[in-house]
């Protein structure tokens, strides 16, 4: 797993942890945290042609649904099935084993660095 | 990701225990113009709190109106739709404010706190039409109507443990029946009925103990003075805490009282919803001599949609405005929606066209189809 301060972050919380030509992406812990306790997350499937800033799923908490924006434009390489029956990771490991889905790209967006998530969302 | 963000409006009002909930790490909401604590550790640990041992709420939005004065039974009879004239001191009714049309303006609850004295406890969002219809409605009768919201706090000790724990509380007395001893008021809260209440001291100070509540379980609703409130509310989570009672927000207040299919205003009663439409036509009382607004619209009405309770398969909750579909025609709509904590599968409630309360339903969830079945309400119901 890589360190929080070398991940790249969406003005939508999402995170984004690039390897070579694949992306993995998931929610910042201050959007599981915002969201509440997650009992439902919906994904896309594999090998679906994803574009940067379209929803390709949701988090849905007891309280209230959250759109799943796709950080990067690409190919969706795997999901992470372990979430159709524990959703709860999300709010217990949002960083690690909690991640959403990986994308293969072939240019990476614009994103924020750490100080400037953290910025955005108030953190010390 | 994103949410859809909450309306920006003017400052909100605090809870006097607003600083209690920070301390405790609440997450805050803003709700009918408070701030009102939403979590505290989690969503769902907090529901299943309240339905295995007990959950502490702090409901200081709520309104408190107080109508007063030697025809105060009088004015009330013709400004709501239940008869308070015919309750007793000691009791609490749950009945509706309706307009002229027979909507229902908000749900309340009725206490008699004596033959010349009523607490009217409205819905936060509703605290001005409440008042406002109470004190027009009471014109021509000697009877004063007073919005005390902000001079009364109200807490709610909520699941099976919370008789336990009221008892063990130390410092309360019956108050003005000339036994003050702790052991008889344990006694008469013991036997406290169901929407039946008792006027206490705690440590001196005024407490209105209710045996009422909004989740569906066993539990207790106390009003008392603002200033009151955070010491009460620490001795109650200290006495809890070995039970496991926890503070409890107004997330799982909602999907408890969702559970227990109690309607919430604005989502299962509007303006336009007639009480049988609600599954609330018993709280039409024919027998009742006073006129009041609304009442030759809602004696005797049927028609219109109904509300019925949906549950289905998997993990994806249908949720408010999601339409309810026969075949492809569109026969309803969703006014709330959870994946029930207590049950694990989706639960919704909706109001659908009479005629397809008994057809195979579906929920379109924001474009998929999620096929649904009517169940009685409520959801869940407490083992007696």
């Amino acid at each position: 797993m890589t360190a929080l301060e070398d991940l790249k972050y969406t003005a939508e919380h999402e995170w984004v942890d690039a390897d070579g030509d694949v992306a993995t992406v998931g929610v910042t812990a201050y959007a599981a945290a915002q969201l509440g306790d997650i009992v439902y997350v919906d994904l896309p499937a594999v090998g679906d042609e994803v574009t940067a800033g379209q929803t390709v799923g949701e988090l849905e908490s007891t309280k209230s649904v959250g759109e799943l924006f796709c950080p990067v434009s690409g190919e969706v390489v795997e999901v992470n099935e372990a979430l159709s029956s524990s959703p709860e990771v999300v709010n217990s490991d949002p960083f690690g084993e909690g991640w959403l889905m990986r994308v293969r790209f072939t240019e990476l967006p614009d994103l924020l660095d750490h100080d400037a998530y953290d910025a955005l969302t108030g953190a010390a | 990701m994103s949410e859809t963000p909450p309306e920006p409006a003017a400052a909100p009002q605090r809870s006097p225990l607003h600083d209690v909930h920070v301390e405790a790490g609440a997450a805050f909401t803003e709700f009918a113009g408070w701030s009102m604590p939403l979590r505290y550790s989690g969503d769902l640990a907090e529901h299943r709190a309240v339905r295995t041992a007990a959950g502490l709420f702090d409901l200081s939005h709520m309104a408190e109106i107080v109508v007063v004065g030697p025809e105060a039974p009088q004015a009330l009879d013709a400004a709501l739709l239940g008869e308070p004239s015919a309750m007793s001191v000691g009791q609490a009714r749950y009945t509706l404010l309706l307009n002229e049309q027979g909507g229902v303006l908000d749900d309340l609850v009725v206490y008699r706190t004596g033959d010349d004295r009523y607490l009217v406890v409205a819905n936060a969002a509703n605290r001005e039409v409440a008042a406002t219809a109470l004190e027009e409605r009471a014109q021509g009768f000697d009877a004063v109507v007073q919005d005390e919201t902000e001079e009364v706090g109200l807490l709610a000790l909520q699941g099976p443990v919370a008789l336990d724990v009221l008892l063990e509380a130390e410092g309360f007395a019956v108050e003005g029946d000339g036994d003050v001893t702790e052991a008889h008021f344990r006694e008469r809260l013991a036997a406290l009925g169901n929407y039946r209440f008792l006027a206490a001291l705690w440590e001196g100070h005024p407490v209105l103990i209710a045996r009422t509540g909004y989740t569906g379980e066993r539990g207790y609703e106390l009003y008392a003075a603002p200033s009151l409130l955070p010491r009460l509310w620490r001795a109650l989570l200290e006495l809890g805490a070995g039970s496991g009672v926890v503070p409890v927000g107004l997330a799982a207040r909602d999907t408890l009282r969702l559970e227990a299919g109690m309607p919430l205003y604005g989502h299962e009663l509007t303006e336009s919803t007639l009480p049988h439409q609600a599954g609330l036509g018993r709280l039409v009382k024919p027998a009742k001599a006073a006129d009041y607004p609304g009442r030759s619209a809602v004696e005797g009405a049927s028609g219109g949609r109904v509300l019925i309770g949906l549950v289905a398969e998997g993990r994806r909750a249908a949720r408010a405005g999601h339409p309810v579909l026969a075949g492809d025609r569109e026969v309803g709509v969703v006014t709330s929606g959870v994946l029930s904590p207590t049950l694990g599968t989706p639960v919704a409630m909706a109001y659908v066209d009479q005629d397809a309360a008994d057809a195979d339903l579906a929920v379109d969830v924001r474009g998929t189809r999620l096929p649904v079945r009517t169940v009685p309400l409520p959801f869940y119901s407490r083992k007696a």
